[in-house]
């Protein structure tokens, strides 16, 4: 059978990276597109932090936020893993034609409040419109760049003895996303976390070498995030189920829906991969912030089992996490 | 827990004379809860845990997968499903209802068949076929669609019923001469449905230790400690360790929904060949919402593809482990056979949590 797109070459599990790597790094390779950051850092006499993010989303409002709200979060917060404190951001829409224009100032609303919480600039954008069908709703791209203030964040600077500290629950834009699409009653009670980290990871930023690498675990979750940081080393991450901090509501929405949080979206939660002596200083840094008040250190870096994410289960047992193959689906009973 | 399993369950696990013992837990959400809490690792290696024909998914003949796929070709139908189905493969290799979506076909995942009536409501020119798949537990809601869609007066709505029920399968199996099995961990979801009294034959007829078990690993972990105490003391009885659910005469308006709108039929399990009694199809009044009826569906026995093992994994004669596609041609990328993909399977459950030891 000839080989075709399907929806799980989005899902950013290992079918998006055999895109990325098959076809998108041999075709336009160079340095800063290799590294494969979260965004591209650039040379020049003030380094400069550049990313880029589509935003596809449905539904388009969503408990605790809307693609506006997430389309300048989202680039705002990959300028920051970088390690750049992002200053102006670009703004594309494709738009349905037959697209109400109430709900597009209410997305416009957003985005200039968002912007302005940020401290972030949108100076240039574009606007196409596209007949009924061609597309659903609403898509929007936002490009972000920034200064760059923390030289040196990449997974290759992770030692062993590291420790895994993450700023707050995981999983609730990806299971809140889910409820709403299908529809569920009680659906609200699960909140997106979209948010933007450009102040916390700054406050990080203070750490300087001891801070190795932020990510922001966005599609595939966590534990696909942390698959990447240790694949093809000689390091593995061992974690503690039990110290990774899933909400009471997210963890019963899961259950119920076959889905596992590890692997679900985050929009407002990042990762810090920070030296042993700087952990506890690093997570006192996070929580000082509303958006990391529930951070916890959940693992540490060893050599146990080179390559690998192992999870120790919060019930005794062990077992090693892979990084997502395809979207997540509901199951059936 | 963790004292629990220290000072109590383990302690006494790892008593045990050695004798090899296996269980096999039916029921795929108990597969992947023993894989995702690791709880083989914490088993002494005498005592295995071998699973069986519990996925819905993984148990659909081949023939009935492919009939869905064609049927998902015409332009006015709608296949409404549960997510599980979506990467089953075909028996063309790659072929799948994702692969159909993205080239066309209107695939709508849904969580509950209610959902698909809804679609079939504001869908007046489709015709939706909600894909029924199954054990006891998803039957009553699939039944009661078929109510509610009557009642709504949604005509462009119906059932392909691949409803299977557990209780003949689990008889194929112990009536099988070379099954090797001591004790069953027995679903506690279908047993929900159809109360204690239908696991009764495993002790009464067939002399297997037998518990009814929830789903979180201390449940998991009690049932196996009651197994052995069984075996041990030389008794053979069903126990009800999920009280909290499973009642001696079972759900009582469930059963009526399945005796309302379905009827008890063999029915073909991948692995089994036919097996009598072991399916649902909808009753000849509510032949309307029959989607076999309606498309006038035909299968055409097919064979499994060419090396996969996912009919001796169903049955328990094989774990994932011993097929050689495992892993390497045959993942939840690019799967040969349903139990790499189903959200029971336990070829998934095998590579998804895949244990250190």
């Amino acid at each position: 059978m000839n080989e075709i797109i399907t929806l799980d070459y989005g899902s950013g599990g290992k079918k998006t990276a055999s895109l990325i790597e098959n076809m998108i790094l041999p075709a336009l390779d160079n340095e800063a597109l290799d590294a494969l950051l979260d965004g591209a850092v650039l040379p020049g006499a003030e380094k400069i932090v550049f990313s880029t993010d589509s935003f596809v989303i449905s539904p388009i409002f969503f408990p605790g936020g809307d693609i506006g709200k997430l389309a300048v979060c989202g680039t705002v917060n990959d300028v920051a893993m970088a390690g750049g404190s992002a200053r102006y951001l670009s703004l594309a829409f494709i738009i349905e034609e037959g697209f109400e224009i109430e709900k597009l100032k209410k997305i416009i609303d957003s985005i200039q409040n968002t912007a302005n919480d940020a401290g972030v600039a949108v100076v240039t954008g574009d606007t196409k419109v596209v007949e009924k069908g061609k597309c659903d709703g609403i898509y929007i791209n936002t490009s972000g760049i920034g200064v760059l203030r923390a030289p040196g964040l990449s997974p290759a600077a992770i030692k062993e003895g590291d420790k895994i500290i993450v700023s707050g629950t995981m999983g609730d834009h990806g299971t809140s996303i889910l409820l709403s699409r299908y529809g569920y009653a009680g659906g609200e009670e699960v909140k997106s976390d979209c948010a933007c980290l450009k102040r916390l990871a700054g406050g990080l930023y203070d750490l300087s070498g001891d801070l190795r690498v932020l990510r922001d675990p966005t599609r595939g979750g966590l534990a696909t995030t942390l698959c990447e940081f240790v694949e093809n080393t000689d390091l593995c991450i061992c974690l503690d189920e039990s110290r990774i901090p899933i909400s009471k509501n997210v963890k019963s929405a899961c259950e119920m829906l076959g889905l596992d949080p590890l692997y679900s979206a985050n929009e407002g939660k990042l990762i810090a991969v920070v030296s042993p002596n700087a952990a506890d200083r690093a997570l006192s840094i996070i929580r000082s912030y509303p958006e990391g008040e529930n951070a916890a250190i959940i693992g540490t870096v060893t050599k146990d089992h080179p390559g690998q994410t192992v999870l120790r289960t919060a019930f005794g047992g062990s077992r090693i996490l892979t990084k997502l193959t395809g979207a997540q689906l509901p199951r059936i009973c | 827990m963790s004292l629990a399993c220290e000072n109590g369950i383990l302690k006494y696990l790892f008593e045990k004379d050695g004798i090899r013992i296996n269980f096999m837990e039916v029921c795929g959400t108990h597969t992947h809860a023993i894989a995702r809490a690791g709880i083989k690792a914490l088993l002494p290696d005498n005592i295995r845990l071998i699973s069986g024909p519990g996925c819905p998914v993984c148990v659909t003949a081949q023939e009935t997968i492919d009939a869905y796929l064609t049927l998902s070709e015409r332009d006015d139908v709608i296949i409404a499903t549960y997510g599980d189905m979506i990467r089953v493969p075909g028996s063309e290799r790659g072929d799948n209802l994702a692969r159909r979506r993205a080239l066309g076909s209107r695939v709508a995942v849904v969580y509950s068949p209610v959902d698909a009536v809804d679609i079939a409501a504001n869908n007046p020119d489709k015709t939706v076929v909600f894909l029924g798949v199954g054990f006891e537990t998803t039957a009553p809601g699939t039944a009661a669609s078929i109510g509610i869609a009557k009642e709504r007066n949604v005509h462009n709505y119906c059932v392909y019923s691949m409803l299977k029920r557990v209780e003949p399968a689990l008889r194929a199996l112990l009536d099988s001469p070379d099954f090797d099995i001591s004790g069953f961990i027995v679903p506690g979801h279908v047993a929900a449905i159809i109360g204690e009294r239908g696991f009764d034959f495993l002790a009464s007829e067939y002399k297997k230790p037998s518990v009814i078990t929830g789903f979180e690993p201390e449940d998991i972990m009690g049932s196996i400690y009651s197994l052995i105490k069984q075996i041990r003391s030389g008794r053979a009885e069903l126990e009800n360790k999920y009280e909290r659910l499973v009642k001696k005469e079972g759900n009582i308006a469930a059963i009526d929904a399945i005796e309302k709108y379905l009827y008890v039929r063999d029915d073909v399990w991948r692995g089994f060949s036919n097996i009598s009694k072991a399916g649902f199809g909808i009753k000849e009044e509510y032949s309307d919402f029959d989607a076999e009826k309606r498309f006038d569906i035909k299968t055409v026995l097919k064979p499994a593809p060419a090396g996969c093992l996912c009919g001796e994994i169903i049955k328990g004669r094989k774990e994932p482990l011993d097929c050689r596609l495992f892993g390497c041609i045959c993942t939840p990328e690019d799967p040969i056979g349903p139990c790499m993909v189903s959200g029971e399977g336990a070829c998934s459950a095998a590579f998804k949590y895949r244990s250190l030891i």
